[in-house]
């Protein structure tokens, strides 16, 4: 059930109110949760001491030869066939160069016109439940730079800095580059993709996808039109390092460029960074030079040749990827649309809720729970489910509890919230507790006729049609058993007792 | 030939800097370097692929195995300027 929101009348989303459409493509870096460095042993790490888990050949010294770490082209592999990308027979590496600081050989290893993916695409859940199709123009392998602290100066930034201290840790580091086809047309529905992309990946197990910690990270290239008109100058926005900050940097620079058309001027073809202290994006205008990075194949690296033998192996080795879960959710359980997404984009949630399911047989109420208590329990304490102190045959276990009557819904709740904080099972807490409802037809009815028997007036008060009085009824009852009758039960016997008084 | 304007943008990405009268020498100098590879112009190479690899190796790789590395006092003994073990750099821009 594809739509292409593209086409559909009125879904185009225009932004602002002067007609504009904003023309949006990403480039996105994923650092890969491999345990070396893509070109040398150096252990890749997150917040040790700096320059500790370097080496000559990730620190640029002369001399040194560069290996390809196989575990990075897996997983790089593994990131393009998820996106549906065809794998190059033949790829290679070139050298991109600059100067830059962080950079030591002055050149960084990347890829060019030969990247070992091209031509994928990810199709976006937005909030409307439409689809929208975003094409991959390619995926490839490079390796990161190392990091600079600006120091000195009052501002902390580049501008106001005194000098700057370079830190290689994560010099070397590989890092995966997608680039996205120019098919995003807001701020929300780049967030939209990129948090789909991070859910796909993580579901990979080839990166950690932390945008806070760098693992994560998003450049985009920007442009507005006049619906239907070429496109226009576009300007590169980078320093977005959360979702929050992605959709509020697209939005400045949207705005900015639309302030300048309309005021008759034009877009400059530049870099533009998003300052989130003030919201606003601004150009290091004069402070750089147009990019030349005369690439060359990168004569240290042979090409890569993946026979089509290992590109089907990892294809059958990838997990059962969201789309084709949240499908199957659906078909399978009988859930809703936004049930099945809200679950397929979180694996193990998802996981945790097929083991309830197949374990009560009844995914309607499973799904209930898992949706419902469970996720708000985890939520309410920013916990993953794979930490929750109730696991999937535990709650299975309560579901079957209410399933065969013994607990209510209500009843139910209480020992869930019991289960979570002592980590014993529901039966447990059920016989601890006293909790069991009496669902036995014979020691209700023995109560029932009781309660009949001794409040004679109100019985007739039923009896002449007020049917109110069956609550007060209901209440005495509930009172005789502790509040543990089942609630239905009750109610069915009453009335056949009510009933049958009156016959009499 | 190489004009005038590439040979300071060529200087300019190399960060060197040159006095007028040796972008002049360059200028002539490196006309005649480029004079004389672009002798392989003249040869019929349609068809052939570009080499950009002299020895016919590929697929070469290494498994994700961490090897020992430098400990922080090695990797910066060449830094002219270290402080905290971060190599010291003049401000950006």
């Amino acid at each position: 059930m594809r739509q292409d929101v593209s086409k559909a009348g009125g879904l185009v989303p225009l932004f602002g109110n002067g007609g504009w459409e904003a023309v949006i493509g990403l480039e996105i870096h994923v650092q890969l949760n491999t345990r070396t460095k893509m070109f040398c042993g150096c252990r890749v790490t997150f917040g040790e001491p700096p320059n500790t888990h370097v080496c000559p050949v990730c620190l640029g010294h002369p001399g040194v030869l560069p290996v390809i770490n196989e575990k990075a082209v897996e997983y790089a592999t593994r990131i393009a066939l998820a996106l549906e990308c065809r794998i190059a027979e033949h790829t290679i590496f070139h050298r991109k160069n600059y100067f830059y600081p962080d950079l030591p050989k002055a050149y960084q290893i990347s890829q060019y016109d030969l990247p070992l993916g091209v031509g994928g695409h990810l199709d976006v859940e937005l909030e409307d439940g439409t689809l929208l199709p975003v094409g991959i123009t390619r995926v490839h392998l490079e390796e990161d730079a190392g990091k600079l602290i600006h120091a000195g100066g009052a501002s902390g930034r580049i501008d106001g800095a005194d000098y700057s201290l370079v830190d290689f840790n994560r010099g070397g580091t590989p890092l995966v580059e997608i680039v996205t086809e120019p098919d995003i047309k807001s701020p929300e529905q780049a967030r939209a993709f990129l948090m789909q992309l991070r859910n796909l990946v993580r579901q990979l197990g080839v990166s950690d996808v932390n945008m806070e910690e760098g693992s994560l990270r998003c450049d985009a290239n920007v442009s507005v039109r006049r619906p239907e008109e070429p496109f226009g100058t576009k300007t590169e926005l980078k320093n977005m390092n959360s979702f929050r900050f992605l959709h509020h940097g697209l939005e400045a620079e949207i705005e900015r460029q639309i302030a300048l058309l309309e005021a008759g001027e034009s877009v400059v073809q530049e870099t533009v960074h998003f300052d989130p202290v003030t919201g606003r994006v601004f150009t290091l205008r004069g402070k750089e030079e147009a990019h030349d990075y005369r690439y060359f194949p990168e004569p240290d690296l042979p090409p890569l040749e993946l026979s089509r033998e290992y590109v089907e192996r990892i294809r059958a080795s990838l997990p059962e990827l969201p789309a084709a879960r949240k499908e199957r959710l659906i078909r399978q359980y009988g859930l809703s649309s936004k049930e099945a997404a809200i679950l397929a984009a979180d694996r193990p949630l998802a996981d945790y809720f097929e083991a309830v399911a197949q374990a009560t047989g009844e995914p309607r109420l499973s799904a209930n729970w898992v949706l419902g208590d469970l996720s708000g329990y985890l939520n309410a304490r920013g916990l993953d489910v794979e930490a929750c102190p109730v696991t999937a045959s535990a709650l299975a276990e309560l579901l079957g509890l209410v399933l065969e009557g013994t607990l209510s819904g209500k009843m139910a709740k209480e020992v869930f919230e019991a289960m979570a904080a002592s980590g014993k099972c529901a039966r447990d807490i059920v016989a601890e507790r006293g909790l069991g409802q009496i669902s036995d037809v014979a020691q209700l009815e023995a109560v029932v006729a009781r309660v009949v028997e001794a409040n004679p007036g109100p019985a007739e008060e039923y009896r002449q049609g007020r049917e109110r009085v069956l609550g007060f009824f209901v209440g005495q009852v509930m009172k005789e058993t502790g509040g543990q009758a089942n609630p239905q039960l009750v109610n069915d016997l009453l009335r056949k007792h009510l009933g049958t008084a009156a016959k009499a | 030939m190489i004009s005038r304007e590439e040979v300071e943008h060529v200087a300019r990405l190399a960060r060197l800097h040159f006095a007028e009268e040796e972008l002049v020498r360059l200028q002539s100098e490196l006309g005649r370097i480029i004079s004389y590879v672009e002798q392989l112009a003249e040869l019929d190479l349609s068809g052939v692929e570009g080499t950009s690899h002299a020895v016919a190796l590929k697929n070469v790789m290494r498994p994700d195995e961490p090897a020992p590395g430098l400990n922080q006092a090695e990797a910066t003994v060449n830094g002219p300027v270290v402080e905290r073990g971060q190599f010291v750099v003049p401000r950006i821009g």
